[in-house]
């Protein structure tokens, strides 16, 4: 269990102020000058050498990330970083926890992340449903800037720095990074081609970083108390702490900050008081948000809760929204639920995604009734691969996942249901 | 120049191609909807998707990846295959099975890929999508339940067009293509999208259910509703043209076409002139062409004939007159029916000079008197162009919409002599400066002043004088000008005056002469006319155009002219005969060799050699530009007055506001 010293997040419950006076109590914006004047290059090794993958998902490095932007404007060109507080993926929470409770935690990641990258401004894209932690977060940026923390001379650096929250308007797609750019922009939030890449030309057209709420935060304490720390928690290439979000079938879902690779039966027995009704209660996890195929309870026990602890068991971290389903569970109707929110929040814009959505979507209602033939598993398992790596963007990835863990591990139980089905009706025809 | 080996064949591509162009230049032809050679890379209908390596391990979009060095390209793998299968499957699911009711039958994308890279069957056995209706207009007819949301119609009105009023709204399957609340697409370029769209959601209202493809008959032609010249082809079928649709020309209207140019066919069959009429104690009765020309040769016109050009009109017919006219010893020739009498130094002084293509690339514009939307839509397009690539353009006149940004400089033309310094230093610094005369600058005596800017660079000429009339360049080619313009053929009080088409003279001015009108429809001219003799419009006869630019272009007899109506040329040999002269010329072979003998130029097809730009005179640019001389877009020529689409377009398009009020 991660020791209390040893947590970024310190006032993740709310337990005090969110507020500047108490946000420098607990040691943000402490000399932020200082780290500062390490000079961008410093920072972005430092940040490498932390080994901070970034928290939105993906998992791509955030230093080396950093380092793909310009180093020099050649054309004029200001650079952009853009923080990716659309958080929409069902089953994550943590973005919120921070903005609500340390929102001064990321307006520091920001001025010091956005000095490394030789960026301009941030622009923090807010979830449009987060309405108070909207409020909060503008309070807190305008708290900043009356501190001078941001804005000319950002804390007395000599840097120009300004801080902008945008709200969204209610789309999951525009958690995606380049539609979020798009809708930064004004227009209707789909995705880029890529490339270019938001590195090359971003918001604006201008070189963009964005990076999750979470990846930013966390910036200040790894520069503080240096890459070393950070990257003594967790295994090799799976650095550092994380939040964890865990809910559903556990006895106190919670959002908890703990040292990356932690076990899930350790997570879960810490944190969240066990399963409800016992370990052998457990019918599966989905361990990353909506987005990732399910893990069945025998594999995921044991199973280190990192990128690639995961992915060894077919599935993924992603935001580390960790949904928990025992045995009560219909899980057909949990995968075709999950289904339908794909279908609701495609934007449309490409071909496999947006017809590919709907279709699943009907056959998962059709397999939870069991009004299906057993060969339409089969085809609904084609028609996730149809969807898979042919679209714009990720979300037709995200799609077909879920759907493809259900065939993967709980096609009897899709047969059980077909064949009751079917049986029912034979009867009756007699 | 990269090199990449396509299905193991390996190519140089030019730098900047991408992958799906590298994949043409080998020869393999790869399915799309979305990709269009003009419009911007949207990349969504995933149907190009071919295997790269190096790569991520899945098919990539070849329309928008760019072709890199040593790439190898397959787009005959299995995993291509099937992406496509996938692909052409998921379009299918929701597009409705109505091919037999949709005028997109037979020159459809979706289905001539789907034949060729779709699956046999269908698996989808859910409920299709229905999409309400939407409304775009008099021009395009919607359903868009066929939409495959290829979002082309969006980029055109966008990008070429430049204005938003076609967008996407909702998301996910519900995505549905619409205009602005629904209201009618007014761009004059609108109807374009009706041929990009790859399906049948966009198609032509007026043409609904009214041919197949396969069943009609297609005629190389030349749009004649203005002066670009656009390259067309007529459809027909038996004795009428059914539809006008645009052929690529890059040069003069890369691959669009103005809803004029496209919907006034319908004209054609109505209001035409179609018997011989003789004015008898006031009123038009039948006669017959004998009685006609009997009339004609009664009032001894010898030198005393004069020809006025319409604006429809084909060199070998206004070649045709002046011979009759000339051997009536008479050299009264005018095309310029409203009296306009700019000088005609030479024929460079009045002609678009940079060229369309050329105008492209200038970087400082001056338009003098022109609404270049509507008396040239397709330049407007290529004027957008040039500003998006940063082209500074400032007009003098009355405020209209250009769609990219523009200075006006007030109405007064005589701002000319007296452009304000950073006008002038946008001209005198850009490399390549143009200036673009409209009618109504030539009407306020801009033409000097315009000629004396300083346009001209090395292998560079801006003096632009832009037309609107198909037949101009062709008739001032012809020397169909008089030194005081129609105020001289006024002025010589001509016994016979032969109107060819002429549809916007002011007729009481001609109390005098005998108005023999030689044209196709019962428009102006006619109403005037103390004899018609029925001709054929643009459709039915070979003839030669010249475009403002001095292009010479030549289109083809689509259909025979109706009733008694015959070919122009027809018409002024015989009544040559009738009148007991020589023209030379006994068939339109020979009309057409001794027209070239005397103006070589119009031999060619091809932009004309007009010669050097005369230095200016001492003409001086007075007056305010109170009004372009086109007041309505959709009815400029008897054609289009003739057409109900065009005149509901009007009605609809530009005059709708006033029904609405009408109507309160």
């Amino acid at each position: 269990m991660l020791a209390d010293k040893d947590r970024i997040f310190t006032n993740l419950y709310g337990f005090q102020s969110w507020q500047l006076d108490a946000a420098r109590v607990r040691g943000d914006w402490d000399d932020t000058k200082a780290l500062i004047g390490r000079g961008h290059d410093a920072i972005i090794e430092e940040m490498k050498a932390s080994g901070l993958r970034g928290r939105g998902g993906a998992g791509f490095p955030t230093g080396l990330k950093w380092s793909f932007m310009p180093k020099e404007s050649k054309d004029g060109r200001p650079s952009f970083l853009v923080i990716n507080a659309d958080e929409s993926e069902p089953g994550s929470c943590k973005d919120r926890e921070i903005i609500r409770h340390d929102p001064h935690k990321l307006i520091e990641g920001a001025l010091i992340a956005g000095y490394a990258m030789r960026a301009r401004a941030a622009y923090i894209y807010i979830r449009g449903e987060y309405i108070r932690e909207a409020e909060v977060l503008q309070a807190a940026i305008d708290e900043a800037y009356e501190a001078g923390l941001i804005g000319k001379n950002a804390s007395g650096s000599g840097y120009d720095f300004d801080v902008f929250m945008h709200r969204g308007a209610g789309a999951y797609i525009c958690g995606e990074e380049t539609a979020m750019l798009e809708s930064l922009e004004g227009k209707k939030g789909q995705p880029r081609l890529k490339p270019p890449f938001p590195a090359g030309a971003g918001l604006y057209g201008c070189p963009t970083t964005v990076n999750n709420v979470e990846s930013i935060a966390v910036v200040p304490t790894i520069l503080r108390r240096g890459a070393a720390w950070f990257s003594s928690f967790g295994r090799e290439n799976n650095k550092g702490t994380k939040l964890y979000q865990i809910s559903g079938h556990v006895e106190r879902p919670c959002v908890v900050e703990e040292e990356m690779g932690v076990t899930f039966r350790e997570l879960i027995e810490t944190h969240c008081g066990g399963i409800t009704g016992g370990w052998d209660n457990l019918l599966a996890v989905i361990p990353g948000g909506s987005s990732v195929p399910l893990v069945p309870a025998e594999q995921i026990i044991d199973a280190p809760m990192d990128f690639d602890g995961l992915k060894e068991v077919g599935s993924g971290l992603g935001t580390a929204a960790v949904i928990v389903m025992d045995k009560s569970t219909d899980i057909v109707e949990a995968i075709s639920r999950i289904s339908y929110f794909y279908k609701h929040e495609s934007c449309g814009q490409c071909t496999p995604c947006r017809e590919g959505t709907g279709w699943m979507w009907r056959m998962m209602e059709r397999l939870r009734t069991g009004d299906a033939h057993i060969d339409e598993i089969d085809m609904l398992q084609q028609v996730t691969k149809q969807v898979e790596g042919h679209t714009i963007c990720a979300l037709g990835d995200a799609a077909a996942w879920p759907i493809q863990g259900l065939i993967r591990h709980f096609r009897p139980e899709l047969e059980r249901r077909i064949e009751e089905h079917n049986a029912k009706f034979a009867e009756a025809a007699e | 120049m990269p090199k990449v080996k396509v299905d193991g064949v390996e190519i140089e591509v030019p730098d900047g191609a991408t992958v799906l162009q590298a994949c043409e230049l080998a020869g393999k032809e790869i399915p799309r909807f979305c990709y269009h050679e003009r419009l911007s890379i949207a990349g969504n209908c995933r149907m190009c998707l071919v295997e790269v390596k190096p790569g991520p391990p899945k098919p990539q979009a070849s329309c928008a990846l760019p072709a890199a060095e040593n790439q190898e390209i397959r787009t005959d793998s299995e995993m291509v295959k099937k992406a496509r299968e996938g692909v052409m499957e998921f379009l299918l699911i929701n597009h409705p099975l109505d091919c037999p009711i949709c005028d997109q039958g037979g020159e459809c994308d979706l289905q001539d890929q789907s034949v060729a890279y779709g699956r046999g069957g269908s698996r989808y056995h859910e409920n299709k999508r229905a999409v309400t209706e939407k409304y775009m207009g008099p021009l395009i007819k919607t359903v868009m339940t066929r939409c495959i949301h290829c979002t082309r119609c969006v980029r055109f009105s966008e990008e070429i067009a430049g204005v938003d009023e076609i967008g996407a709204v909702g998301r996910g399957e519900d995505m549905q293509i619409t205009t602005y609340l629904e209201q009618a697409a007014e761009h004059e370029l609108s109807a374009n999208v009706i041929d990009l769209c790859p399906v049948g959601a966009l198609t032509s209202r007026p043409y609904a259910f009214e041919a197949r493809p396969w069943e009609l008959k297609k005629t190389l032609s030349i749009d004649v509703s203005d002066a670009v010249g656009a390259n067309i082809r007529l459809d027909a079928r038996g004795r009428e043209v059914l539809r006008a649709l645009p052929r690529i020309n890059d040069d003069v209207n890369e691959e669009w076409l103005s809803d004029k140019g496209r919907y006034m066919v319908d004209g054609l069959t109505r209001r035409r002139l179609d018997r011989v009429w003789i004015r008898k104690a006031g009123k038009l009765q039948p006669a017959s062409w004998d009685e006609a020309f009997k009339a004609i040769a009664k009032v001894k016109p010898q030198g005393s004939v004069a020809a006025i050009a319409g604006d429809l009109l084909d060199c070998e017919t206004m070649f045709a007159a002046k011979k009759l006219v000339n051997a009536l010893g008479s050299d009264l020739l005018e095309g310029r029916q409203t009296g306009l009498a700019y000088p005609v130094p030479s024929l460079a002084a009045s002609a678009f000079n940079s060229t369309f293509a050329g105008i492209e690339t200038a970087d400082a514009i001056l338009i003098v008197g022109s609404n270049v939307r509507w008396e040239a839509p397709l330049v407007n397009v290529r004027l957008r162009k040039a500003a998006k690539k940063g082209a500074k353009v400032f007009i003098v006149g009355p405020y209209w919409d250009p769609t990219y940004p523009a200075e006006f400089l007030g109405d007064d033309a005589a701002i000319l002599h007296d452009l304000p310094a950073h006008v002038t230093e946008a001209l005198a610094k850009a490399e390549r400066p143009a200036v673009i005369l409209g009618g109504a600058g030539l009407a306020a005596g801009a033409f000097d002043a315009a000629l004396a800017l300083d346009v001209q660079r090395d292998g560079w000429n801006g003096f632009n004088v832009l037309h609107f009339s198909a037949a101009r360049m062709g008739s001032l080619m012809l020397g169909y000008a008089q030194k005081g313009g129609l105020a001289d053929v006024v002025k010589a009080e001509p016994k016979l005056v032969l109107a060819l088409g002429s549809d916007e003279v002011d007729w009481s001015q001609f109390d005098q002469s005998l108005k023999v009108f030689i044209g196709h429809h019962g428009d102006k001219g006619a109403h005037a006319a103390d004899i018609i003799l029925p001709a054929a419009a643009y459709s039915e006869k070979d003839g030669t155009y010249v475009n403002t630019e001095g292009r010479v272009q030549f289109a083809e007899k689509a259909v025979f002219a109706p009733g008694d109506a015959r070919e122009d040329w027809t018409i002024l040999r015989a009544l040559a005969d009738a009148l007991g002269v020589s023209v030379g010329f006994d068939s339109f072979e020979q009309l057409q060799s001794a027209m070239i003998a005397e103006v070589p130029a119009l031999g060619e097809e091809g932009l004309a050699d007009l010669g050097k730009l005369p230095k200016a005179g001492k003409g001086k640019a007075k007056g305010r530009i109170a009004a372009y001389p086109i007041k309505d877009f959709y009815l400029t020529n008897a054609i289009a007055r003739a057409s109900a689409v065009m005149q509901q377009c009007s009605a609809e398009l530009l005059h709708g506001g006033e029904a609405l009020e009408a109507a309160e």
